[in-house]
């Protein structure tokens, strides 16, 4: 857990992770609390925990819990998009108290699979191969699953140009319509006025 | 895109020191994170890093505004190892010339009122080998060896993927960005052009009208 962060006590800090669906993503934090007293950061503060918040690109909470200071989570995405895992401390102090704030450690791993220790520890050199292909097995799916979703997401890239082409010609179509009807009224209201004030 | 040598782009590189015995000191690590940077904010990210470790920072703005954002990098004593203004993306490699906590930051002050999402991927630390050479008696099977090629192509395979997947996303968000401003744009010219058209008549109309209809007289 190296990469860390600060953030406010009661502010809510998110990340956003675009991922295929039926994918397996774990996330660990630590987080730790600024003493004023000692001027530095408690190695763990007692009763400080973090709501982890997971939601998906439709809006729906997909996991909403309770950790302790230091924790683990993980959730399977049903629908490929944007999820958002949000980390809020549960700390009830008042904003307003001064230099307060925390470090939070964390690591996220999308799309991996834990292969089983136990096997590893046979160090018998098949066994130990076989572990490796199985590991890249998993590394193909993964890849296999994101180029599908990028195919998806290809296709809402080039649906959303094509609107916008279609867009741009309808709009010119009907602009210049307007302007040609709008012209003729213009004269004909014109010169049916000028005729009834009999000026010409 | 330059061609690039592997690297572990998103966290795979993390499943061999995790399972592998007693191995290097410095244990590759990777970060990638996507978050979404407010205006007028600026965003910072610590890691402690031994001396000697060949470290890499990307980073990639996805969505909002131009595109671009401020980074910077220091090391512990706070020199500044990299700074950039207004970039859209960029590959950053150095070397830790002591331990420490390095720092990096993303700015997004100059910025008014768009929110960008930015994307950074910090890798520490090369990956270590598939197969450790220290309790070998003999070399890489070909098995070995396949397996070790596979896993670099995988690896660089992942890199391609991750890149164009953001590539495609910031191209998504420009256009349907473009698809807004098409849309509202001809709504409100439509509106224009009618009542301005539609008024000029009227104002004109006005001009010409008896002088007796109007209430506003000039005494006489």
């Amino acid at each position: 857990l190296a990469l860390y962060f600060h953030s406010g006590e009661r502010e809510e800090k998110c990340i956003i992770e675009d991922i295929p669906s039926d994918t397996l993503v774990i996330g660990e934090y630590k987080v730790q609390r600024w003493d004023i007293h000692k001027q530095d950061f408690l190695e763990s503060a007692p009763g400080l925990g973090m709501f982890v918040t997971v939601t998906t690109p439709f809006d729906e909470i997909l996991l909403s819990k309770l950790y302790g200071p230091q924790g683990r989570f993980s959730f399977t995405s049903y629908l490929s998009g944007e999820h958002t895992i949000c980390l809020q401390s549960n700390s009830t102090r008042f904003v307003a108290f001064a230099g307060s704030k925390l470090r939070i450690h964390l690591d996220i791993r999308v799309g991996e699979h834990f292969l089983d220790e136990s096997v590893l520890q046979a160090k018998d050199k098949v066994n130990e191969v076989n572990f490796r292909l199985e590991h890249l097995i998993e590394q193909i799916h993964h890849i296999a699953k994101e180029q599908n979703y990028e195919r998806e997401r290809e296709e809402k890239f080039r649906k959303t140009s094509e609107e916008t082409n279609s867009n741009i010609l309808w709009w010119a179509i009907v602009q210049t319509l307007i302007l040609i009807s709008i012209g003729i009224w213009q004269i004909k209201s014109l010169r049916d006025f000028f005729i009834s004030k009999k000026l010409v | 895109m330059p061609l690039r040598g592997f690297r572990a782009a998103g966290l795979w590189g993390w499943l061999p020191p995790l399972f592998l015995v007693a191995l290097a000191a410095c244990a590759a690590r990777a970060s990638e994170i996507t978050f979404e940077l407010p205006d007028n904010a600026k965003q910072c990210f610590y890691e402690e890093i031994a001396q000697g470790t060949k470290c890499t920072l990307e980073f990639q703005v996805i969505t909002g505004g131009h595109y671009d954002v401020d980074c910077r990098l220091e090391d512990p004593d706070g020199i500044v190892l990299y700074k950039e203004m207004k970039k859209q993306y960029d590959s950053f490699t150095f070397t830790a010339s002591r331990n420490g906590t390095y720092k990096f930051c993303f700015s997004n002050e100059f910025s008014t009122f768009t929110h960008k999402t930015v994307y950074f991927d910090f890798q520490v630390g090369e990956d270590p080998p598939l197969f450790p050479s220290e309790n070998r008696v003999t070399a890489l099977t070909q098995m070995e060896s396949a397996c070790v090629s596979i896993h670099e192509a995988l690896k660089s395979v992942i890199d391609y993927q991750t890149h164009f997947r953001l590539r495609e996303a910031q191209g998504r968000s420009r256009a349907e960005d473009l698809n807004t401003r098409v849309a509202y744009w001809s709504i409100g010219e439509a509106i224009i052009l009618l009542v301005v058209s539609i008024g000029q008549v009227f104002l004109l109309k006005s001009f010409f009208s008896d002088k007796r209809t109007t209430t506003t007289r000039v005494g006489s």
